[in-house]
């Protein structure tokens, strides 16, 4: 499978993550929140940036309950929960999250 | 309901006002696969990248490999020549009641591996295949095996109503196993092995991120409590190893059983330490059947344990590791008698004489209570009216304590211990009896779930009978996999996620600390 951007075609594995994390730029981010249905807004972008740094220094998206503290002592604790999130990427933070920010799906018993 | 990326759009099945036999839906599932491991997720494994372009092959090696478990594995043959089609086991799966597909009847899915036996194993087979019901091997078989074998959560419901006992999981893990050995493996299972070996847990959480997320915790735990609990990580000369499956470190709601373990060990003055090494109490080794992987998952606790100098090693909420630690670390890891390698001898020396066992964490919990070493105020529970979901590797393939059905009363003895409110669901549906949650044995995953939700169906009417009539609003449970899969179901039924956590969950919100600093 593949995504088209930009006249570039991208390779994604059998559920639509990206298959090579450097492939991965807002144009990419765009896209793939287009095949879940997620529309972009500020908020939605805060929250990919964040996965993307703590990706990139801990090799793993965070856990949720990490996620939620570092938004709520970000934009305010009325949004450091999970339910913001949920609002935001209606099919699971971790998931839908990841996908779209170009990261590999986690994986186990959640 | 159904998310973006589940297509086409999934709808649980209405309640039942009797829990009738559904009208039988030949092929209802037979479109619903997994997902198939790549090369690189099968080579790491040591299986074939795929299966072989020219399919005698494949047969030869899928036949071989049938042989080798027949001989090796005895209750198998048994297994394959015993059933008389009684026809006790058929509506007792989930996924048959569920989905109304007849080949997942128990004993259908039995038959998909016992018809081709017959052809290559038995006399008669070989001289009158079409008067026994024998069948040749071919990649149309192997593609329902495929299928079929991906259907079933290995939870052994079935095998309580045989008259033979025949264990329908063990041959899902024979099917699986001869799969996996052809090349045709399943990516979610087979990808999460590979990250245990490579990171150290499914969830492929790396040390340092697990050591951030926990000292997240400690800080969360000091803002709500005022005391330094502390979750530690590799800690040489602790007394207690904590193995836990890693998405009690990761997710929702697991995360608040973990938080539990941690005040039960704070509130006891007991020290302990999670393993960076053995960040993980699941071991999917089991779900394929196979043997090595089990073993070689096992070893790590294992090394962790001698590494660290434990004098005992206790397990997290995790139902299918509970089955391994309890039934089979012994021989395969030394952690209870029976292995006489050096390094088990080694651990059993080094082991404290009264916990030469793994020990469950509810049996921990509840001893500690029983000693009158842990405080509760119970009223913290009031807002939940509580039942108990027994998980079907601890209710069907273990024990707790020291006598049978302990593995039923512990963790029922600790929420009554530390809440007001709870009522069991019906008992044909709990104990050696209860329903799986619809998400075990390596089906925990994305693209399957939509026999999730219908298999999640007869558990999801006796909780609805408790909610009715008892106004239940909380269902605990011991084991993962069944959290995250309520999480995800329970929706389809009308319900919240929230309602379903730990029994170390409750613990957590009603433990007293004190102020001891």
């Amino acid at each position: 499978m593949a995504i088209e951007v930009n006249g570039k075609s991208y390779e994604t594995d059998e559920e639509g993550y990206l298959v090579n994390l450097n492939d991965w730029n807002e144009d990419v981010g765009a896209e793939l929140a287009k095949t879940e249905s997620v529309t972009m807004t500020e908020q939605h972008w805060e929250v990919v940036n964040f996965l993307r740094d703590y990706y990139n220094e801990f090799q793993i998206a965070p856990a949720v309950r990490v996620l939620t503290k570092a938004i709520g002592k970000k934009l305010g604790p009325e949004k450091g929960n999970s339910q913001y999130l949920y609002e935001l990427f209606p099919y699971g933070p971790a998931k839908q999250a990841c996908k779209i920010a170009g990261l590999p799906k986690p994986t186990g018993c959640i | 309901m159904a998310g973006p990326d589940s297509k086409p759009v999934i709808t649980a099945p209405a309640f039942r006002d009797y829990p009738s036999i559904p009208a039988l839906q030949p092929g209802a599932t037979e479109g619903v696969r997994c997902y198939v491991a790549n090369e690189k997720i099968q080579e790491a494994l040591g299986f074939p990248g795929k299966l072989a372009d020219n399919w005698q092959e494949t047969h030869d090696k899928a036949i071989g490999r049938m042989g080798e478990l027949l001989d090796k594995y005895r209750s198998l043959r048994v297994y394959m020549d015993a059933c008389v089609h009684c026809g006790s086991c058929t509506d007792k799966c989930h996924y048959f009641i569920g989905t109304g597909d007849p080949k997942n009847m128990p004993v259908a899915r039995q038959d998909l591996m016992r018809s081709v036996y017959r052809r290559y194993f038995t006399p008669a087979g070989k001289l009158f295949p079409n008067l026994v019901g024998a069948r040749d091997l071919t990649r149309e078989v192997l593609d329902e095996w495929y299928t079929y074998y991906w259907q079933c959560s290995e939870c052994r419901r079935c095998s309580v109503f045989c008259p033979y006992g025949i264990d329908t999981a063990e041959i899902t893990m024979a099917g699986r196993e001869i799969l996996d050995h052809v090349g045709y493996g399943q990516k979610y299972s087979n990808e999460i092995i590979g990250k245990v070996h490579k990171i150290g847990n499914n969830l492929g959480l790396p040390g340092p991120a697990l050591i951030d997320t926990l000292t997240g915790l400690e800080e969360d735990v000091k803002e709500e409590t005022g005391c330094d609990v502390r979750y530690p990580v590799d800690e040489q000369g602790a007394e207690v190893l904590l193995v836990t499956p890693s998405a009690d470190f990761f997710a929702e709601p697991h995360i608040e059983s973990t938080i539990g373990y941690g005040k039960v060990f704070h509130a006891a003055g007991i020290s302990w330490t999670f393993s960076s090494k053995a960040s993980e109490a699941g071991n999917f080794g089991m779900f394929i059947g196979n043997y090595d992987q089990l073993r070689k998952i096992a070893l790590r606790v294992r090394e962790a344990a001698l590494e660290l100098g434990v004098k005992r090693i206790v397990v997290g909420e995790c139902g299918h590791a509970w089955r391994v630690a309890y039934a089979f670390w012994n021989t395969l890891a030394g952690i209870g008698a029976g292995a006489n390698d050096p390094f088990a001898v080694e651990l059993q020396k080094q082991l404290d004489p009264r916990y030469k066992q793994p020990t469950h964490i509810c049996e921990l919990t509840w001893d500690l209570i029983q000693q009158g070493r842990l405080k509760f105020d119970k009223s913290a529970n009031d807002h939940r009216r509580i039942t108990f979901h027994d998980s079907c590797n601890v209710a069907r393939a273990s024990r707790m304590g020291d006598y049978p059905g302990g593995q039923f009363d512990i963790p029922r003895n600790i929420i009554k211990a530390v809440a007001n409110n709870f009522v069991d669901m019906a008992p044909e549906t709990i104990h050696e009896k209860t329903f799986c949650c619809g998400g075990g044995g390596g089906v925990l995953t994305d693209e399957l779930l939509d026999i999730r939700v219908k298999g999640a169906l007869p558990r999801m009417e006796a909780l609805k009978r408790v909610v009715d009539d008892h106004d239940v609003n909380f269902m605990a449970t011991i084991c993962a996999i069944c959290k995250a899969q309520f999480t995800k179901v329970l929706p389809y039924y009308g319900y919240k996620s929230g309602m379903v956590g730990g029994v170390h969950q409750l613990v957590s919100t009603a433990i007293q600390l004190g102020n001891e600093q």
